[in-house]
C-alpha cells in the first residue's frame, strides 16, 4: 500500500486558491482553440487578400497553357508586347487556368457558405426551437417533423434539394441549411425545456414576468454557449457538403472557383495530373480541420454538455 | 418483447410519414409542371398527359400524396425516362455494389475503431490516447473524396498493388471482388472509425471508473477478462447506438465514394439521376436510403435488450 492518506490533505491545505481566469484567457490557453483559430485566421486572410497574393483571374482560360505541372514557368504576352514570366505554383488545369489562383479564390466560396449556413441555420433553429420548447401543443408536431427530416441523410437531402432548381450559391446554401436546422432545433428545445424547470424561472413566472421577457432574459442567454459550439460544427460540415456538391457536379456552377469544382475538373486526368485534386483537397481538409478543432476547444470551454454532432 | 417490437414499429410510422411527405414535396415544390419534369426533356405531350392523369395532378395535393404513396407501397416507384426502365428494376440492379461496399466498410470500421477506442481509454492521457483522439478529429475533417484520391494515387497508381477503380460482381470471382472493394472501404471507413473510436473511448472510460470494475480487478481477474466481461458489455449500448446513427454518414459517404471509385451502385445512380434530372429515380433513392436508415436504427433500439438485460420493456 502506498501512503494514500496524507497527500490529498496536504494539497488541500497548501494549494493557494487559484484566481479563476477570464473566458478569453481560458480560450487562449486551450490548444485546440489556438491551433484552429490560427489556421482559420490564415485562411480568412488568404480569402480576403486573394487579389494581391500573386493570383491572376481565376476564370481566365488559356488554351496554350493546358495541363502544366506545378512549378512550371510560363510567359504571358502583355498588351504592349512585352513578356511577363509567371510561375504556376500549383500547375494549370485542363483549360489552362492557374490552379493556384483558383485555390486561393476558392477559399472565399467555402468560407462564405460555411459562415452563412451556420448563421442562417442557427437563427432558424433558434426560433423554431424556442417555440417548440415553449408552446406545448406545437412541440409534438414540430419534433416529429424534425425527426423525419433528420432521418434523411443530410448529403442526400441536400443533393435532392439542389437538383430541383438551377444550382447557384443561394440554392446551395438553402440546400445545406435545411438538413442542419433540425439539429439546432433539438438542441435549443432541450435547453428551453431544462431552463423552464429552473427555480429562478419559476420565481420569475410567479412574479408575473411575461413570456417574451422571460425568453429574452433567461432562455436566450442560456442557449448562447451551446449554439456557438453547434454553429462552429455546422460551419465545418457546411464547408464539406458544399465541396461534395461541387465535386459531384450538382453544386455551384463549374466556372466559379470552389475547391470542390477544381477537384471535379481534375478528375478526368487525375492519373497524370494529380495536383488538380491534391492541392484543393489539402486546403479543404486543413480548413475543415481548423474549424472542427476550434469547435472542440470551444465546447470544452463553454459547454461540456453538447456532444459532437453526428 | 413482441409487444415492444410492435410498439417501436408503430413509433417509426410518424417519422416514415414525414420522410415520405418531404420526398413527395421535393418534386411538387419546384416551379413548373411536375408531369413535364417527370416525363423528361424528350417527352411528347401525350406522355405528359398520361403522367398527369396517372399522378392525379388535377386533384388536390392531399389526394395526390395518397395516390403517390399508394403506388410506392405497391412497389411501383415510377419509370425512369433517362434509363428507360422501371425505377424498381434499376434499383435492384444497383443494390449489390452498394451493399458490398457498406458491409465491408462497416466491418472494417468496427474492427478498427472499437480496439482503438478501448486502447485510448485504457491508456488515458498517454500519447496513445492523444494520437487516437487526434486521428479522430482528422478523420472528421478530411473529406472522403480526398482520402479516396490519395489512396488511389499512392496504392493503386504509385505502388500498383490494387486496381484503380471499378467494381466486379461477387459472382465473377471473389478475389477481383474484394480487391476492388479494399480502397473504397478504407476511404469510407475513416470518418466512421473516427466517430466510433471517440464514443468507445468515452463510454469505456465511464465504465472503467465504475465500482464493479474495481471489484473485478480486486478479485484478481486478468485485464482481458475484465475488459470483455465487465467493461465492454457495459459500454456496448452507446457504441451500438452511434454505429446506428453513423449509418447516415455512411450513406452520404457511399454517394461520394462510388463516384470517386466508379462503382455502379445506388450512390452513383443518385448522382447520375440528379445530373440527368431524372426525378422519379432521385425520389426513389432518397426514400429507400431513408427507410433503410430508420429501420437500421430500429434494429439498434431492439438490440438494447440483448446487449443489456437490465433494459426491459
Amino acid at each position: 500500500m502506498k501512503a494514500v492518506t496524507a497527500e490529498p490533505i496536504a494539497s488541500l491545505v497548501l494549494e493557494p486558491v487559484a484566481e479563476r481566469p477570464g473566458a478569453v484567457r481560458r480560450m487562449a490557453r486551450n490548444r485546440s482553440v489556438v491551433f484552429g483559430g490560427v489556421i482559420l485566421a490564415l485562411v480568412v486572410l488568404m480569402a480576403v487578400l486573394a487579389p494581391v497574393l500573386g493570383t491572376t483571374d481565376p476564370a481566365r482560360v488559356e488554351p496554350v497553357l493546358r495541363n502544366r505541372r506545378p512549378g512550371v514557368v510560363t510567359s504571358v504576352r502583355n498588351a504592349d508586347g512585352s513578356q511577363t514570366a509567371r510561375t504556376h505554383w500549383m500547375g494549370t488545369d485542363s483549360l489552362g487556368r492557374d490552379v493556384y489562383s483558383r485555390v486561393i479564390y476558392g477559399a472565399r466560396v467555402s468560407l462564405l457558405v460555411g459562415v452563412s449556413v451556420a448563421l442562417i441555420s442557427t437563427a432558424i433553429g433558434l426560433v423554431i426551437g424556442i417555440f417548440a420548447g415553449y408552446v406545448r401543443w406545437l412541440d409534438e408536431i414540430v419534433m416529429r417533423v424534425m425527426d423525419g427530416l433528420m432521418s434523411i441523410p443530410a448529403i442526400l437531402l441536400a443533393i435532392g434539394l439542389v437538383s430541383l432548381s438551377r444550382a447557384g450559391l443561394r440554392t446551395v446554401i438553402v440546400a445545406i441549411v435545411i438538413p442542419e436546422v433540425p439539429r439546432v432545433v433539438r438542441l435549443v428545445r432541450s435547453v428551453v425545456l431544462s431552463i423552464r424547470e429552473e427555480p429562478y424561472v419559476e420565481a420569475a413566472v410567479a412574479l408575473g414576468a411575461r413570456t417574451p421577457a422571460l425568453l429574452a432574459r433567461h432562455v436566450l442567454p442560456n442557449t448562447l454557449a451551446p449554439l456557438t459550439v453547434q454553429a462552429t460544427f455546422i460551419c465545418a460540415s457546411a464547408i464539406l457538403v458544399e465541396a461534395i456538391l461541387s465535386f459531384l457536379g450538382v453544386g455551384i456552377p463549374p466556372e466559379t472557383p470552389t475547391w470542390g469544382n477544381i477537384m471535379a475538373e481534375g478528375r478526368a486526368l487525375f492519373r497524370v495530373f494529380p495536383h488538380n485534386i491534391l492541392f484543393p483537397g489539402l486546403f479543404l481538409a486543413a480548413t475543415v480541420l481548423a474549424v472542427n478543432m476550434l469547435g472542440d476547444g470551444l465546447r470544452d470551454q463553454l459547454d461540456p454538455r453538447v456532444s459532437r454532432r453526428l | 418483447m413482441l409487444p415492444y417490437i410492435g410498439r417501436r414499429l408503430l413509433a417509426t410510422l410518424p417519422v416514415m410519414t414525414v420522410v415520405a411527405v418531404v420526398v413527395f414535396l421535393l418534386l411538387r415544390l419546384t416551379t413548373g409542371d411536375p408531369a413535364a419534369i417527370i416525363a423528361g426533356d424528350n417527352a411528347t405531350s401525350q406522355d405528359v398527359a398520361a403522367i398527369r392523369s396517372k399522378l392525379g395532378l388535377d386533384r388536390p395535393i392531399v389526394q395526390q400524396f395518397g395516390i403517390w404513396i399508394g403506388s410506392v407501397l405497391r412497389g411501383d416507384l415510377g419509370e425512369s425516362f433517362f434509363f428507360k426502365k422501371q425505377v424498381s428494376e434499376l434499383i435492384a440492379e444497383r443494390v449489390e455494389p452498394t451493399l458490398a461496399l457498406a458491409t465491408c466498410t462497416l466491418l472494417l470500421a468496427v474492427t478498427l475503431a472499437v480496439p482503438l477506442g478501448v486502447l485510448a481509454a485504457w491508456r488515458r492521457g498517454t500519447w496513445i490516447d492523444r494520437a487516437v483522439m487526434g486521428l479522430s478529429v482528422l478523420g472528421f475533417s478530411v473529406p472522403v473524396f480526398v482520402i479516396g484520391y490519395v489512396l488511389i494515387y499512392l496504392v493503386a497508381i504509385q505502388l500498383g498493388w490494387l486496381p484503380v477503380q471499378g467494381y466486379q460482381r461477387l459472382a465473377d470471382g471473389f478475389a477481383g471482388f474484394i480487391q476492388r472493394l479494399i480502397l473504397p472501404s478504407i476511404a469510407l471507413a475513416i470518418i466512421y472509425v473516427a466517430l466510433i473510436a471517440r464514443i468507445t473511448r468515452t463510454s469505456v472510460l465511464e465504465v472503467l471508473n465504475a465500482d464493479h470494475v474495481r471489484t473485478a480487478r480486486a478479485k484478481g481477474l486478468g485485464d482481458l477478462t475484465v475488459l470483455f466481461r465487465h467493461v465492454l458489455r457495459n459500454a456496448a449500448v452507446p457504441i451500438v447506438t452511434v454505429i446506428g446513427l453513423g449509418v447516415a454518414l455512411l450513406i452520404g459517404g457511399v454517394v461520394v465514394t462510388e463516384s470517386v471509385f466508379s462503382i455502379p451502385g445506388l450512390g452513383r445512380l443518385t448522382v447520375d439521376a440528379v445530373l440527368a434530372r431524372d426525378y422519379p429515380t432521385v425520389q426513389a433513392v432518397i426514400l429507400l436510403f431513408s427507410v433503410v436508415y430508420v429501420l437500421i436504427n430500429l434494429v439498434v433500439d431492439l438490440s438494447y435488450t440483448f446487449l443489456d438485460p437490465r433494459i426491459r420493456y
